[in-house]
């Protein structure tokens, strides 16, 4: 697997109130839902068996909420760099979300302060299905560095 | 037609009370596998070389890495007294206080907060909601998580 290196550092002067997080998007396959299942020990088999999630009444295989619950991490992460802390990451789970289709992870600055003197940030967040649906949304807090 | 019982009694009986604590030792190995399995390519979570350079001195955890700790025994446990036919994950919320480590000993603690029932349109629909800290061997809080499963 190649590795990237990690992006620009953001400073808390760079980030203004209303402005968006640079989505990411990721495409869950089964065998990622797998994978999942193996690390996190969430060996429910609606997420991986698909004659057992049908018979549930599901129609088909879902992805695992907490899985993309670590996508808006992920979204956080590389967002605020290496200098950056996620210090709150919320998720709720409203719809339901299928391997094979493109999640957009997406998130907006809602509030910039100083307290304690740590420069923290507040966003929303949310995830987008292929047919635009917000099935996930959250919030994150992070504190960023200070350029000045 | 009654429906039957979803939860016995004796989970209703556990909101509140503190769960037995558990001891995890976290590997490097657990770290990386956990990266490939959400697909992040942070070197910060797999590259030692790249890792060793940075402020941490060595590979750390991604932050979300904490929930997957003890939430199979927890869940184990808790189903162990319930009998859903389906269980789906509500809500998460997590709270960061240090990055976690390899060879680090996380002791999680988990209670459950609230348990609700109501009456859905094909039935009885549980909610669950428990709260979760980590502590690491040095009996530093590092993380908390508060999450709520639904079962029917």
């Amino acid at each position: 697997m190649k590795l990237t290196a990690m992006s620009k550092q953001l400073y808390y002067e760079d980030v203004a109130t209303g402005s968006e997080i640079s989505p990411l998007t990721k495409q869950p396959t089964t065998r990622q839902l797998v994978m999942w299942a193996g690390v996190s020990g969430d060996y429910n088999p609606i997420h991986y068996d698909k004659d057992f999630a049908l018979d549930r009444g599901l129609p088909g295989v879902i992805v695992q909420g907490q899985l993309i619950g670590c996508f808006l991490g992920q979204l956080m992460t590389d967002w605020i760099g290496e200098q950056g802390i996620l210090r709150k990451l919320s998720c709720s789970y409203k719809g339901m979300n299928f391997p094979g289709e493109a999640l957009i992870c997406k998130g907006k600055v809602n509030k910039k302060y100083i307290k304690d003197s740590q420069h923290y940030v507040e966003c929303s967040l949310w995830v987008e299905n292929p047919k635009g649906e917000k099935t996930v949304s959250g919030r994150a807090i992070v504190i960023l560095p200070s350029s000045g | 037609m009654v429906d039957k019982p979803l939860i016995t009694e004796e989970l209703m009986a556990k909101i509140g009370m503190e769960g037995k604590p558990r001891e995890y030792e976290v590997e490097r190995g657990m770290i990386k596998r956990f990266a490939q399995a959400i697909d992040d390519q942070n070197p910060l979570w797999q590259d030692e070389e790249y890792a060793r350079k940075s402020k941490y001195g060595n590979i750390i955890a991604p932050p979300t890495f904490i929930a997957a700790i003890g939430f199979e025994q927890f869940m184990e446990e808790t189903l162990a007294l319930a009998s859903f036919t389906t269980i789906l994950h509500g809500k998460t919320e997590l709270e960061c206080y240090q990055p976690i480590r390899p060879k680090e000993i996380i002791t999680v603690t988990t209670k459950i907060t609230d348990i609700r029932q109501r009456q859905g349109k094909a039935g009885k629909v549980v909610f669950i909601t428990f709260a979760t800290t980590y502590k690491n061997q040095k009996q530093e809080l590092v993380a908390k998580c508060q999450q709520m499963v639904i079962g029917y």
